[in-house]
């Protein structure tokens, strides 16, 4: 069993989620109340790794995260190490695979808030911030739990992207399922196959855990 | 404490409105859908932008697009009740209406809170969810929590359009019991005519936008400045006639209509010979009995033919077509017992008198000429 991939599977799990959590929130909600010009074209554009294969964005985020690139080049300079095959680049390709996870739920949770009842807040005297708070945040509360479940169940079982820019350097990038993909490789069967398990349980436990959560959510709200 | 509006734009809805509501005045707006009278219930708490405009409360200025005043709706001191009530679903009643008691210290505010639930009698709801509550306790509760912020003025959007009618009844009383203590102005939207003349002081009729004529609900329905103002409120009877003069000493006013002349309340706007739009409500047609033949001492004995009617609960809902005036229909409303005496069936012959006092005049309308 590789303990430090599991460990570095969960912190990058755990990262994702708290770097997702107010982007999600934030475009969540502009996208269910804002209307601009192009407004489809970015809900596309979020929900593009749903569709494309992770080879292919796997291969922008390598080619952007390059020290040729301005993005790469910009952190080169900040933290004085490459983005690519570090950490840090791992966690910043699980936040972008993880846009449509993190942000479709939680649109629509907005969206199914009432006007009507944001309204109401206004004409109590909120300011647009204790709107959020009070009114908005509690609602929609349901949704982005969901929305963060399944960004860090998807950010464990992430591979194709995760190998396109980690590798597998152990403690650093390789996280279990990479893990497990090397023990194959190295036709270490029951290695491999105690991973995958523990995988699944974990997984499993999260999706159900956010199942009874939502449905305590919703019944209350009833 | 005054409310004062003033709003125009071309689009996206139309608008060209201005009403005033005064302290402890209760102002209704009424129109049919699409009218506009939420939009400018909206506009006044802020909830829409408009073109142009001005609204002002107690001189405070809410609105202002000449210098560029727009507050938003949270720093407009209204209380606003939807029509869907739109509670908050995750709060009690009681932390409903607490959310709108920002301007109180934290620890007065489920005190206070708790008193207003008491006012629209709702003590023991307190910690009911709004989804465990009954329409009209709903509708309580918003009433309440639009109260709770003190507001200079009070917006109801259709508050009783969600309720079976024994609950709205109820809730009438409750509305007007509850106007007495309040010193503000409160402007309802309602389509219900009815409903206006039962709780407001006086009322607006609105059409695409346009506030057309403002009055006491009787008034306006009685006198309705203009054709359109009586097809909006429900006039039945929309006639075309010529004034043939006036008699001022006499308060009379005389009309040509078909070949009859008929005697009107003296209404000298209109010159003599001016074509003229005219009304006169079915309630105020009177049916002559037929097994005493009218010897013509009534007002404006009208001779014709009866149509088909229609009973509507305890009245023959039916018309008469004038001998005179062979092409014009006279809607008329009779008592069951009225029509029955009298043997009004389609076909018969009758004479009825035209109220002279009901008789109202109105400039032609383009449309309908």
């Amino acid at each position: 069993m590789d303990w430090t991939a599991l460990w570095l599977s969960l912190r990058l799990g755990a990262v994702t989620v708290l770097l997702l959590l107010p982007l999600g929130i934030w475009a969540g909600r502009v996208l269910a109340y804002r209307r601009f010009l192009g407004r489809t074209l970015v809900e596309a554009a979020v929900a593009l790794p749903l569709v494309l294969p992770p080879t292919v964005l796997g291969y922008y985020l390598l080619v952007g995260f390059g020290v040729d690139a301005p993005l790469g080049r910009l952190w080169q300079s900040l933290a004085g190490r490459q983005l690519a095959f570090s950490f840090e680049g791992l966690v910043l390709a699980s936040v972008i695979v993880n846009l449509p996870f993190a942000i479709q739920p939680i649109q629509r949770a907005f969206e199914a808030i009432p006007r009507a009842v944001r309204e109401a807040a206004a004409c109590c005297g909120m300011p647009p911030f204790a709107v959020l708070r009070r009114i908005e945040l509690p609602l929609a509360w349901p949704g982005i739990l969901t929305a963060m479940i399944l960004s860090f169940a998807h950010t464990l079982g992430e591979f194709g992207v995760v190998l396109m820019v980690g590798g597998s350097i152990p403690g650093e990038t390789r996280t279990v399922a990479i893990a497990i993909y090397d023990r194959v490789q190295a036709l270490d069967e029951a290695g491999a196959g105690r991973m995958a398990l523990l995988l699944v349980l974990i997984s499993l436990a999260t999706i159900a855990l956010s199942f009874v959560l939502s449905r305590r959510m919703g019944r209350r709200l009833d | 404490m005054s409310l004062e509006v003033e709003l125009a734009q071309g689009a996206p809805i139309p608008l060209a409105a201005t009403l005033a509501c005064g302290p402890g005045e209760l102002l209704a707006l009424v129109g049919p859908s699409g009218s506009g009278k939420t939009t400018i219930l909206r506009a006044i708490a802020g909830l829409i932008g408009v073109a142009r405009g001005r609204v002002t409360c107690n001189g405070a200025v809410w609105l202002d697009t000449a210098i560029g005043i727009r507050l938003p709706p949270h720093r407009r001191r209204v209380g606003f009740v939807f029509q869907s009530y739109a509670l908050f679903p995750h709060l009690s009643a009681l932390d409903n209406v607490a959310a709108a008691l920002r301007h109180l210290p934290r620890g007065e505010r489920r005190i206070r809170a708790a008193s207003l639930l008491e006012r629209v009698h709702l003590g023991g709801l307190e910690a009911r969810l709004p989804g465990e509550l009954s329409g009209g306790q709903q509708q309580r509760v918003a009433v309440a929590r639009a109260l709770a912020r003190e507001p200079a003025v009070l917006l109801l959007d259709e508050p009783f359009s969600a309720v079976d009618k024994i609950t709205r009844e109820k809730l009438y009383r409750e509305l007007v019991e509850l106007r007495a203590s309040l010193a503000i102005p409160t402007v309802l939207v309602t389509h219900d005519l009815d409903e206006a003349a039962l709780l407001a002081d006086r009322l607006t009729v609105l059409h695409r936008g346009r506030t057309l004529q403002t009055g006491a609900p009787l008034e306006v329905m009685q006198r309705p400045a203009s054709v359109e103002v009586a097809r909006l409120t429900g006039a039945r009877n929309l006639l075309t006639g010529t004034v043939a003069g006036h008699e001022p000493d006499a308060g009379r006013t005389w009309l040509r209509w078909g070949g009859l002349t008929l005697e009107a309340r003296l209404q000298p706007a209109f010159p003599p010979g001016a074509s003229v739009a005219w009304t006169v409500a079915p309630g105020d047609i009177i049916l002559h009995r037929r097994d005493r033949p009218s010897r013509g001492e009534r007002e404006n004995p009208v001779k014709g033919t009866i149509g088909d009617g229609i009973v509507l609960g305890e009245s023959l809902h039916t018309w008469l077509v004038p001998d005179t005036a062979p092409g014009s229909r006279l809607a008329l409303v009779l008592p069951i017992h009225t029509a029955r005496r009298n043997g009004i069936a389609p076909g018969v012959s009758a004479t009825v008198s035209l109220l002279a006092a009901a008789i109202h005049l109105m400039p032609v309308d383009d449309a309908t000429t």
